[in-house]
């Protein structure tokens, strides 16, 4: 578990999520640490995803979905009735697992969430900063006015990090953010993560053991429990996770014999 | 029958040989009848559209009251007659009584020589048509159509018409074919689509929007859901029924105008173009609705994912990503109903079209006819030349039609953004 003095950016507390009848995430206690990656892993369907939308309230948007328990962000639980959805993804951005720009250009895709948001500064220069940011200016600097989706999927998903940043978010969630692309493109998309986390706190879920190992400082485990529904198994520091994990279903799924 | 070209003859391959000749025989099957379904399709629009043209144009065989030679003064032809001796010729031929007529309509003075020419046509020589001939007959039994003119009318002359001219559209609606036009009905029917248009666009959309985007899945929506579909199914009649209880009945004061004070209360009824516009926009209301949702619904909801993962709000997410990558579909849905509306008739005549008005609608609060109404009257008359009539302002009619889908596809064109 975290040490005290370290600063947390946000804690599930008691969280469980149903989808109408259907617990898919059972009581989960996670502290996620500030300008730290944190990997959500598990074997598919043991909720993961729920569990990464339950961090910027994007459950919502499926009508049957209702969550019981806390989630704090700077002390204040995200989910108390005085509390906007809206505010709370702006502070927490999310980067998909299919890349999903925009039908519009690089420019607007990035400039569109910062603009809705009421960003009042220069607009070029938050563009290029967060294109610089998502590193992907060089390739698009010269075509800022061409459709978003006319990238590479590498370079999609990418651009979709660059328009989460240009919101300046606290915390950016990344459901396998590279599932759709090449080992090089991931690489790219890896190097970033890294260099992201010196001024966000990052939440990834992956399935790739190798990537959640490289790239992240904490790992929480996943499993199913009784019913089918998701269990945090075991949290802890990556090193711990992958070379010393305290239960044996944690070490089964890492070294592939289950899941 | 396929051979096994790779020779491997096991007993699996056999089956999938004899299998395969089947399937693609199935398949060229299928294909053929799609290519005659579409072929059919084709056929029977073009037989319409002969048909129609068939009563556009032919020969016409015209007898003229008096003969022009006979009103030559001193052998000058009346082509070349100065504008006094017209007039003068006018005053011998025609009854007192509508010559002051025509001159406290307009004095002589101040009407051109055209003008006063084409009253002596009208009015003293007055042509009358006594037969027509259809297209296909003027031009392939071309002598026979001579032959029993100069037969059965030794006096007239045989000329080709085109029912459909610049004349026939800008003169309003008479009793006489010859005379008769469509102005009148063009601008009805210009009028009533686009009332139609601003009262069921807007209501439909946002209907949609509602009923796609901010609806949850509750009893009473699926009950709404249902009604909207089921409704796109109600006969036109019904609509017109519904039309003539609210907007010309109930709402009277309102659709005749008299609450703006625009027209005098005592002779004012709701029999105007702004009820009929209402009563269509009632009718194409369920498919605007079902059009635009079906549309929105194709919009992935990836983008909507993206959208409030990024803070935006609801309304941010519908105005910027949802209707602009659904308005390509809802345009498209929206011709198809206007085009609907376009062609109505029955409700039409519930709500109260007029039979026979020759000024032009001036506004929402006018009297009104349509071009499907004037057709259907003409259609219903005894005499052959309104059928010729009634074919010319069929293709009117169509033109219409054509002209507003493609505007609308140029829109859609212009605003559609593309994935
Ligand atoms: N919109 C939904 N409606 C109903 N049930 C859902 C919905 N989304 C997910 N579930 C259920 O919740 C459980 C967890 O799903 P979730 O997508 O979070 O799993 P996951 O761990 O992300 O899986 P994967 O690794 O395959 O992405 C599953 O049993 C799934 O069927
Ligand atoms: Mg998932």
């Amino acid at each position: 578990m975290a040490k005290k003095d370290i600063e947390l950016a946000i804690e599930a507390r008691n969280l469980s999520i149903y989808y109408g009848d259907f617990r898919a995430v059972t009581e989960v206690n996670l502290k996620v640490v500030q300008n730290k990656i944190t990997a959500i892993i598990g074997p598919s369907g043991c909720g993961k995803s729920t569990m990464l939308r339950a961090f910027n309230r994007m459950n919502e948007l499926v009508p049957t979905a209702w969550a019981e328990g806390e989630v704090l962000y700077h002390g204040k639980n995200i989910y108390d009735p005085d509390v906007d959805p809206v505010e709370v993804r702006r502070r927490v951005g999310m980067v998909f697992q299919k890349p999903n720009p925009f039908p519009k250009s690089i420019y607007d895709n990035v400039a569109w969430g910062a603009r809705v948001n009421g960003y009042k500064g220069n607009m070029d220069d938050l563009v290029e900063q967060s294109l610089k940011g998502a590193a992907i200016w060089d390739e698009v600097k010269d075509k800022l006015d061409q459709n978003g989706l006319s990238l590479s999927g590498g370079q999609q998903q990418r651009l979709c990090i660059a328009r989460t940043i240009a919101i300046k978010p606290d915390i950016i969630l990344m459901d396998e953010p590279c599932s759709a692309l090449d080992p090089i493109a991931t690489l790219h998309i890896e190097e970033l993560m890294r260099e992201l986390s010196e001024d966000y706190t990052i939440i990834i879920v992956t399935h790739n053991m190798q990537q959640a190992a490289r790239v992240s400082d904490y790992t929480a485990f996943f499993n199913l429990g009784e019913g089918r529904t998701g269990i945090l198994d075991e949290f802890g520091e990556t090193d711990k996770i992958f070379t010393n994990p305290d239960h044996q279903t944690t070490e089964d799924y890492i070294t592939g014999r289950f899941g | 029958m396929s051979t096994n070209i790779f020779e491997d003859n096991t007993a699996q391959s056999e089956a999938f040989h004899s299998n395969l000749s089947s399937r693609h025989r199935s398949g060229r099957i299928w294909h053929f009848v799609f290519q005659a379904s579409t072929l059919i399709g084709i056929i029977a629009l073009t037989v319409l559209l002969l048909n129609v043209l068939d009563s556009t144009f032919g020969y016409i065989a015209v007898e003229d009251e008096i003969n022009p030679a006979d009103l030559a003064i001193n052998g000058i032809p009346i082509e070349q007659l100065h504008q006094i001796d017209l007039v003068w010729i006018l005053e011998q031929n025609v009854s007192k009584g509508l010559f002051r007529r025509l001159e406290s309509e307009m004095p002589w003075e101040e009407r051109t020589r055209e003008e006063i020419y084409d009253l002596v046509v009208a009015r003293v020589v007055n042509p009358t048509v006594v037969d027509t001939w259809s297209l296909r007959e003027s031009i392939f039994n071309r002598n026979q159509v001579f032959q029993e003119a100069a037969e059965k009318y030794p006096g007239a002359r045989v000329e080709f018409k085109s029912w459909l001219s610049s004349a026939f559209l800008a003169t309003p609606q008479s009793p006489e074919p010859e005379r008769a036009g469509v102005r009148t009905a063009i601008l009805g029917s210009l009028w009533t689509i686009a009332i139609t248009i601003v009262f069921a666009f807007p209501l439909g959309v946002g209907a949609a929007i509602y009923l796609e985007e901010y609806a949850t899945d509750t009893p009473i929506n699926r009950l709404i859901q249902t009604n909207i579909n089921n409704l796109a199914g109600v006969p036109s009649i019904i609509y017109g029924i519904l039309g003539l209880a609210i907007f010309v009945r109930a709402l009277e004061k309102f659709t005749s105008g008299a609450v703006f004070g625009l027209v005098d209360p005592t002779t004012a009824n709701g029999r105007t173009i702004i009820s009929a516009g209402m009563t269509l926009g009632l009718l194409i209301l369920p498919l605007i609705i079902i059009n635009a949702q079906e549309a929105i619904k194709a919009v992935p909801n990836s983008l909507r994912q993206a959208s409030f993962g990024m803070g935006a709000t609801r309304w941010q997410t519908v105005w910027h990503h949802v209707l602009p990558n659904a308005v390509s579909g809802i345009l498209t849905g929206t011709i198809l109903a206007v085009s609907r509306a376009i062609g109505e008739t029955a409700p039409l005549v519930v709500v109260g079209a007029s039979t026979f008005i020759t000024f032009d609608p001036d506004g929402p609060f006018s009297k009104f006819t349509t071009l499907p109404i004037q057709i259907y009257q003409w259609t219903a008359r005894p005499q052959d030349e309104f059928r010729n009539i009634a074919a010319a302002a069929i293709l009117v009619l169509l033109a219409l039609l054509l002209s507003m889908n493609a505007t609308a596809i140029l829109l859609r064109n212009r605003y559609s953004t593309k994935f």
